[in-house]
């Protein structure tokens, strides 16, 4: 037996609008309930760290944050290329409701490693590798943002942006492995894929709950930003019309 | 983790303007994103409802 699903039909921004509707509060649900669980666990369950104190608990939001940061810019330069190659309208608008998003998260992950460094480091901010090719990563978004913003056709937007989120894409594993790489203050990874984690269990717990609440309401977000930008650049397209006809 | 209390809790062992501080501005940040989205949403909606049909390429 063969089950016929048309996966092509959701490519298109007129039949993704309303699923991505309906998609989009379950996100936050999600994101709501793993933020709750993150919290308590990071709170109520970790211990103090034996030389850090109670300020390592900032680890909770930095490198959930720091991870997304990087995750979505891959994304977002996977969805801007695919738009450019097989010029898919719906990619390239994926594409940009991500990066505020990511610029988000990248400057939730600077503004945490600045008040974790001052207590640990005695620094707000060193011009060492990490920060640095971090702090170039919320560049990367404010030019793609920006860029995008002064092209007055969304088609030709939507290319220029895509050049820049795949020059760009280049500055993520720098960051990765900025910390191998350079002689760095940053500590290098807590977790990897190679060995086990150097933290305790309930530590870990705590950071992948919030990791996955950051994940959930990205997507969230993602999807909200989405539908403006589906409505804004079909505003005068009829299933918009149609949409509102049957709504009123 | 047992605080022994609500002050305990919020001192946070000394660190409370930084670890407050991060979860404060992150909150935040959140809060300031969805706002902006729902004011986006329901202002297109009213465009597109009184039938203005508003600049091509508008993004903020």
């Amino acid at each position: 037996m063969t089950i016929n699903i048309n996966w092509f039909k959701y490519s298109s921004p007129a039949s993704f609008y309303p699923l991505a509707g309906r998609m989009t509060p379950w996100f936050f649900v999600a994101a709501a309930l793993f933020a709750i669980g993150g919290i308590y666990v990071s709170f109520f369950m970790a211990p103090t760290d034996a030389q850090q104190g109670e300020a390592y608990r900032i680890i909770f939001i930095h490198v959930p944050a720091a991870w997304m940061s990087m995750f979505i810019y891959v994304v977002m330069a996977l969805w801007a290329g695919v738009g450019l190659a097989f010029n898919t309208r719906l990619s390239s608008m994926v594409a940009s409701a991500l990066a505020p998003t990511g610029a988000m998260m990248t400057f939730v992950a600077l503004w945490t490693g600045s008040l974790w460094g001052k207590p640990m480091w005695g620094t707000w901010w060193v011009w060492d590798a990490r920060l640095t090719s971090e702090l170039i990563l919320l560049f990367l978004y404010f030019g793609f943002m920006s860029l995008q913003a002064a092209i007055d056709d969304p088609r030709r937007a939507d290319k220029a942006g895509a050049v820049i989120a795949l020059v760009g894409v280049i500055n993520v594993p720098i960051i990765y492995f900025s910390v191998k790489w350079w002689n760095t203050l940053h500590q290098g990874a807590s977790v990897s894929l190679t060995r086990s984690p150097s933290m305790a269990t309930t530590m870990l717990a705590g950071m992948l709950l919030m990791a996955l609440a950051f994940w959930m309401y990205s997507i969230g977000v993602m999807l909200m930003r989405l539908r403006c930008i589906i409505l804004e650049r079909e505003r005068n397209s009829d299933w918009v019309k149609e949409l509102k006809e049957r709504q009123a | 983790m047992n605080w022994g209390g609500v002050s305990a809790f919020l001192a946070m062992g000394g660190y409370a303007g930084f670890v407050w501080g991060s979860y404060g501005v992150t909150a935040l940040c959140i809060a300031f994103e969805v706002t902006l989205l729902i004011a986006r949403q329901r202002r297109l909606h009213r465009e597109i409802t009184n039938g203005q049909a508003g600049p091509r390429s508008f993004r903020d």
